[in-house]
């Protein structure tokens, strides 16, 4: 990406950019011993070493986020969407390239619970005042968050106690009760049941008409048509396509039938 | 700086995985007061609600401690032992406990929200305050009960006794930068969460807790020069001093002047160095 398509990208746009990525290349280690587990012998330290091998998970992506856009992220596994992602938030250092943001994303994803000790209604409260809301904003929107994530029976349990789709419901309600400048939800929809998967969709696309800007990565092409007005196809770490969702999802899964 | 770097200044946006401004920085993390001790209020109450008794729990285990290890210490040293020890104990234990809790739970106070850490984005330091408000709030009932029970030792209250509040300012300040310290640490070396257990039993037992330093290595002044420049040991120190009086625990005053220094310096110290990383924090 050079400095003057830049600049016309941004003149063309008459919107202020929000994130811009500059030929971000992300590289990982992991550890293989490259062998199955069982044949390693019992070692005590964990010093030995170990074959590690360099993973080029993202190689040389850019592009320049808007106001007001919802971006659909799509891909085959290990196409390099979530690693991506986590860069973004600065989870992840990248090895060359740079993120810029108006602010650090908050994340959605599937995985843990905020605080597994405390109870739901414990860690809609803790998560509110994280994101930067005082108490007395909180107070009124626990309510609120409760009844939109449908746990109204579970709410004064541990949040340990809670299903994956529990989990994800309650993040989601959480983080969404903000109105966010940045936004990603990583296949954090994907568990939750249909009736949930279209009110959060709801939800992302007012954050997104209130000047937010959303990165959803998700594998329903129904998802990311309906919600996102662009769409960048990554395969193997590297930028497909990028444009308007029907474009890309029908180049996409026009490619997908052929490979079949 | 490259041109892309200048446009994406010129509309605003900064660099992810660059370090935050200092000043900004601690801004919203103050600004986030509410979730430090809104976070420290629950997590106190989560891990006592399971428990029958409940609060009562945060003065049994100090007092508990106080008793097992004051008769143990006092057998083993006899005579030798320090005038009035059991108020000398008391203090000792009650006091000591709030750095030890900063020590072994500041540790984890980053690692172990790693979930919170990679979903939202908030200054990470408001974990370790958040952890340092736990442990005084956790102490505090105990320390109510040491007042209350100085009395019965025959350490009757006086004015004097209102030092404790800049004597507890030093040491939480103290035992902020300690937090800050560990929670980094960990970080970097995970395996610390194993080892700090082990230390923090090492410094309690070392400490001058449960002995006085001056009589136990009277042959070895240098010794005695080492504990004359460590804080928590001062802490108990100036503690005793307040509340038994210049004739049982007579101490040099010079005390009030090292700790102060040791205090801000440690604490601004581990502020930095927590600092530093910020975006360090969340990877894994």
């Amino acid at each position: 990406m050079d400095a003057t398509k830049l600049s016309a990208d941004i003149e063309q746009h008459h919107k202020p950019p929000v994130v811009i990525v500059e030929d971000l290349h992300v590289k990982y280690k992991v550890y293989a011993t490259g062998k199955r587990m069982r044949q390693r012998g019992g070692k005590i330290l964990n010093t030995a070493p170990r074959g590690i091998r360099t993973v080029h998970a993202v190689r040389g992506v850019s592009f320049v986020a808007y106001e007001n856009e919802s971006i659909g992220v799509i891909g085959a596994n290990g196409a390099g969407k979530s690693t991506l992602m986590r860069s973004m938030t600065g989870l992840l250092t990248p090895a060359s390239g740079k993120v810029y943001a108006r602010s650090r994303p908050n994340m959605l994803g599937v995985g843990a619970s905020l605080m597994p000790e405390l109870s739901g209604e414990r860690n809609i409260i803790l998560g509110g005042l994280a994101m930067g809301l005082t108490r007395k904003q909180v107070d009124p929107l626990v309510d609120q968050i409760i009844e939109f994530a449908e746990l109204q029976d579970f709410i004064t349990y541990p949040m340990r106690t809670y299903s994956s789709g529990m989990t994800a419901r309650l993040k989601f309600a959480i983080a969404a009760v903000r109105q966010h400048e940045i936004l990603i939800v990583d296949e954090a929809l994907s568990v939750g049941d249909k009736r949930f998967r279209a009110r959060s969709e709801e939800r992302i696309r007012e954050i997104r008409d209130n000047a937010g800007t959303i990165f959803l990565v998700s594998h329903s092409m129904r998802s990311i048509r309906e919600t996102c007005d662009r769409v960048i196809w990554l395969d193997k770490g590297k930028i497909v396509m990028d444009g308007p969702s029907e474009e890309v999802v029908a180049a996409y899964e026009e490619n997908k039938e052929s490979n079949k | 700086m490259s041109e892309i770097a200048s446009i994406a200044q010129a509309n605003g946006l900064h660099r992810i995985g660059a370090r935050p401004h200092l000043w900004p920085y601690l801004k919203s993390a103050w600004e986030r007061r509410d979730f430090i001790s809104t976070m420290a209020r629950f997590k106190i109450r989560s891990r006592l609600e399971r428990n029958r008794l409940g609060v009562i729990w945060l003065i049994i285990t100090p007092v508990l401690d106080a008793i097992f290890y004051g008769v143990i210490f006092a057998l083993l040293m006899g005579r030798d032992r320090p005038g009035g020890y059991g108020a000398f104990v008391m203090i000792g234990v009650f006091i000591f406990h709030f750095f030890t809790g900063c020590l072994t739970h500041g540790a984890v106070s980053i690692t172990g929200h790693r979930s919170m850490v990679q979903t939202l984005s908030f200054p990470r330091i408001t974990l370790p305050f958040e952890q340092v408000v736990e442990e005084f709030f956790s102490c505090l009932p105990s320390w109510i009960l040491l007042v209350v029970a100085l009395p019965i030792f025959g350490h009757m209250p006086n004015v004097r006794w209102l030092l404790i509040i800049p004597l507890m300012v030093f040491f939480t300040l103290f035992n902020t930068g300690i937090t800050l310290l560990v929670a980094r640490l960990t970080v970097h070396i995970r395996d610390l969460t194993q080892f700090l257990p082990f230390i923090s039993r090492v410094l309690f037992f070392s400490s001058g807790v449960l002995f006085d330093v001056d009589k136990l290595f009277a042959s070895y002044p240098w010794v005695i020069t080492i504990y004359d420049f460590y804080p928590p040991y001062q802490v108990l120190e100036l503690a005793r001093n307040i509340f038994m009086g210049d004739e049982i625990r007579p101490i040099d005053n010079l005390y009030w002047i090292v700790l102060p220094i040791a205090a801000v310096i440690t604490f601004i110290g581990g502020l930095l160095f927590f600092w530093v990383a910020e975006e360090r924090y969340g990877r894994d």
